[in-house]
């Protein structure tokens, strides 16, 4: 029996060299240590007459060696770990948009359909999936042990996670940040289906309309298009306000001086606190949303500005 | 020697009052010892009720709710009302000043006030948790702790709150010691190690507990008043607090081991008959944790969703950190080289000491590792990890050092063959509870789980048969040490023919400590001493 699970996702593989690795260094280590520990206090036991001699001087020729050689192999450890982690975990361009919703004790999911569901995620095998989370409460912590994958999900921000199951069949969902009363029961599922099943699950799956198109009425509603032009429609012009139109995915001026990417979390932040990122030549006059816009119509509304990436 | 009838410490008076209002840093160690042997008590119960609930997957004797307050009572007492405190308190403050030449710490009465503010901390927050207690874990996670859990927070946090005043004064106490009451001849380098781990422990708890004041005091203010500095739902931010916490509870674990290495560091050569390989580079290496120790506190939250970049730093810096403790290593193996080495108890748990400290350590590097740390981190691996140091490693040092020092205090010899088999039991026992938590933690068992998906269940059975022994192991030394208070032989002033000036007087010591001020003319760690061989034989 291997100690670590059986690996079902892209990442897992090399993730699971580098614990390797680390454990057969960690295992040398402990040979040398216990080794020598074991042959002097055998060898140099009280009882011993072995001639002592001399006691080494020049200690420092020993200090200088074993701290050279802690140093090198340490920080090889470090470039290790740091480099497959700036590999594994930075998204990939394209992949499937999954929400996360985490909320004293269960996982809420919904798919760009409307499909949604609690404690199980659906999921295609061999897809880029990233997950959008956040949480209604406490910190939770979103954590499959079979695609070596864990991200903490806080209320108040937007957290992604990317990853790839190589393997169909269902995987263990822990919620693994301490959560309250029955954080142990904050258990879930990761159904991994492959492409064709997925299709069915989705057509067959309940589902509350398709998040885009959700969006793009809720964006009427909350009075969104009464500023903002999106698509052909709405918005009295650029005047007050900048069109949506081909704003997700590029990079936005701030009235700052800087840039930023504008991606899920930006869209998001710029509804619920519109005063921290103004786009340049724009004064801040957009009221924020937080705590009138409900997590669910956020998203919807997300999904539908990214609709518009590719201008109207 | 006969000291049947001489003057000493203890024989000087026996009224209830000499004792609470006593102003002697050896009285003072010794009502520290009785404190904080209830606490290991009260959180070891914690710890077995623990592993009893979770020989069964969906738990054996707890609601959720219940095991949620047994663990936080456990992490919360063990930590700061015994781990922290453990070997500063009591044989720091017993022994620094013999090893000093001096005749008590610099404050005498700053010394004793700690101590009741210690007990004022412990009571209050113990209190807390046997009234209902708080079910925030010992790490107090916002909002968790701020909005959502039930329970006595608040109380808690102030019985933390007091205790960590008296950690302030204890750190105080200790560096003003150190640099004013040395005795002629007593540079720097002719310092016990131990003395230099206490310093090092002492910079920490002064810089870093106010941290600590500060992070729990805001707490408490955000859950009664609703201030917003955590919350975000108040325009707070959940991540400052863990920023805040982990900036005094990382260098809180070096406040909890390093004196830890400086009892072995006293152990190892007195045992060896050797002199210590390496002095000034154990010094350096400690000085050097104290400070790095300040900087890795990121580590805590690589998952949390901290920046890329300052993760990679903090990665960085933890790896550091590791470097010194390696160095140490070496060294007390380098000792053993060429000695002559005797396996009385306290030797035993130093050699423990090592070995344990070393698997926790390599395994430090496995979550310290970005990428690894992904799969491991919030698993039982870093539960094992984290015992690995703290029990494996600071609580044998710990028995380690009562041992070696228990003639010294008490005037009686412990029985020795007691002293070893329980080393060896408590080596035994330790390892069968916590080894069997790494694989779990591989496996992905989450920590903190009051129930557990059934495919966990061996390797919890065997981690909790471990707790058994282990259980046991740690109440046979409560039963002989009290034993040897009456029956034990005397003790002679140097038993183990070590070097140190703790050993040039009477045990247990007189009153002054010191007749007349020593004077040192010698290297630390001379060995053989003058006067060599033990006059002690098992």
């Amino acid at each position: 029996m291997w100690p670590l699970p059986r690996p079902a996702s892209s990442n897992a593989p090399e993730l699971d060299a580098l614990i390797y690795g680390l454990l057969v260094m960690t295992v040398a280590v402990l040979l040398l240590v216990f080794g020598l520990m074991l042959l002097y206090v055998v060898r140099y036991r009280a009882g011993s007459t072995l001639d002592r001699g001399s006691v080494a001087e020049k200690s420092w020729r020993f200090e200088i060696t074993w701290t050279a050689g802690t140093l090198v192999v340490f920080f090889g450890l470090f470039l290790w770990g740091a480099d497959l982690y700036v590999r594994l975990f930075q998204p990939p361009g394209e992949a499937l948009k999954i929400y996360v919703v985490g909320k004293q004790w269960m996982w809420k999911v919904e798919h760009r359909g409307g499909q949604k569901e609690i404690d199980v995620l659906h999921m295609p095998v061999n897809t880029p999936v990233e997950l959008l989370m956040t949480s209604e409460d406490v910190i939770h912590d979103f954590s499959v042990p079979a695609f070596r994958i864990k991200h903490d999900v806080l209320p108040g921000r937007l957290e992604t996670l990317w990853f790839r199951a190589d393997e169909t069949g269902r995987f263990h969902l822990f919620c693994t940040q301490f959560c309250g009363t029955d954080h142990a029961a904050m258990i879930g599922e990761v159904d991994v289906l492959s492409g064709p099943d997925y299709e069915n699950w989705l057509a067959t799956a309940p589902s509350s309309g398709d998040l885009v198109a959700e969006g793009q009425k809720l964006f009427m509603r909350y009075g969104c298009s009464g500023c903002h032009q999106a698509g052909l429609a709405g918005g009295g012009g650029t005047v007050r306000a900048p069109s949506l139109n081909g704003v997700f995915g590029s990079t936005v001026p701030l009235s700052d001086g800087t840039t930023v990417q504008a991606d899920d979390r930006y869209i998001r932040d710029s509804i619920l606190d519109p005063s921290s990122q103004v786009v340049a030549s724009y004064a801040p006059v957009m009221p924020s949303f937080k705590g009138v816009m409900a997590e669910e119509d956020l998203l919807r509304i997300t999904a539908y500005i990214e609709s518009l990436a590719g201008g109207p | 020697m006969s000291a049947t009838l001489e003057r000493n410490y203890l024989t000087e008076q026996w009224t209830l009052r000499s004792w609470l209002l006593t102003t002697d840093h050896k009285r003072i160690a010794l009502l520290y010892f009785a404190s904080i042997t209830v606490f290991f008590f009260l959180g070891g119960a914690a710890a077995a009720l623990i592993r009893l609930h979770l020989i069964l997957p969906q738990g054996a004797l707890l609601s959720h709710e219940m095991y949620n307050r047994v663990f936080t009572m456990h992490g919360v007492v063990m930590v700061w009302f015994f781990l922290v405190p453990a070997v500063p308190v009591t044989l720091g403050n017993f022994i620094v000043p013999l090893m000093l030449g001096a005749r008590d710490l610099a404050f005498p009465r700053l010394n004793l006030f700690s101590w009741y503010l210690f007990m004022a901390g412990g009571i209050v927050g113990v209190a807390a948790l046997f009234w209902g207690g708080v079910d925030t874990g010992w790490t107090f996670y916002t909002p968790l702790a701020t909005d959502y859990a039930r329970g006595h927070v608040v109380m808690v946090v102030v019985g933390i709150f007091i205790s960590g005043f008296s950690s302030i004064a204890t750190g105080l106490n200790f560096i003003i010691t150190i640099h004013m009451l040395r005795a002629p001849g007593l540079r720097w380098f002719r310092l016990p190690i131990f003395i230099w781990t206490i310093y090092a422990t002492s910079i920490i708890l002064v810089l870093a507990t106010p941290v600590l004041a500060i992070t729990l005091a805001l707490l408490a203010f955000e859950r009664i008043f609703h201030v917003g500095v955590f919350d975000p739902a108040l325009g707070g931010d959940p991540l400052l607090f863990q920023h805040l916490f982990w900036f005094y509870s990382h260098p809180a674990v070096y406040i909890m081991i390093l004196p830890g290495m400086g009892i072995v560091s006293e152990i190892i050569p007195a045992f060896a008959r050797r002199e210590i390989f390496g002095y000034k580079f154990i010094i350096w290496s400690t000085v050097a944790i104290a400070v790095i120790g300040f900087f890795v506190w990121g580590h805590h939250m690589f998952v949390a969703g901290t920046s890329l970049y300052s993760s990679i730093v903090f990665s960085l810096l933890s790896y550091a950190v590791a470097v010194p403790s390696a160095i140490k290593v070496f060294n007390w193996i380098g000792t053993l080289h060429k000695g002559s080495i005797h396996f009385d108890a306290p030797m035993l748990y130093a050699l423990g000491f090592v070995g344990l400290f070393t698997i926790g350590g390599l395994t430090g590097l496995f979550v310290a590792a970005l990428a690894a740390d992904v799969h491991l981190t919030q698993t039982y691996f870093v539960v094992a990890h984290f015992h690995y140091i703290m029990v494996g490693g600071m609580v044998s040092a710990f028995f380690g050092g009562v041992h070696y020092w228990w003639p010294k205090i008490t005037g009686r010899m412990y029985p020795e063959m007691w002293g070893r088999m329980a080393a060896l039991l408590i080596f035994f026992g330790f390892n069968l509870t916590f080894f069997p938590q790494f694989l779990l933690g591989m496996q992905g068992m989450p920590r903190r789980y009051a129930s557990y998906p059934p495919e966990f269940q061996v390797l919890n059975v065997l981690s909790s048969a471990g707790a058994t022994i282990l259980a046991a192991a740690y109440l046979l030394p409560l039963g002989y040490f009290t034993w040897s208070l009456f029956r034990g032989a005397r003790a002679p002033a140097n038993p183990w023919g070590a070097t140190g000036l703790e050993w040039t007087m009477p045990s247990p010591p007189p009153t002054e400590n010191f007749a007349t001020t020593p004077v040192v003319t010698e290297r630390p760690y001379a060995y053989p001493p003058p006067g060599a061989e033990p006059t002690h034989a098992p």
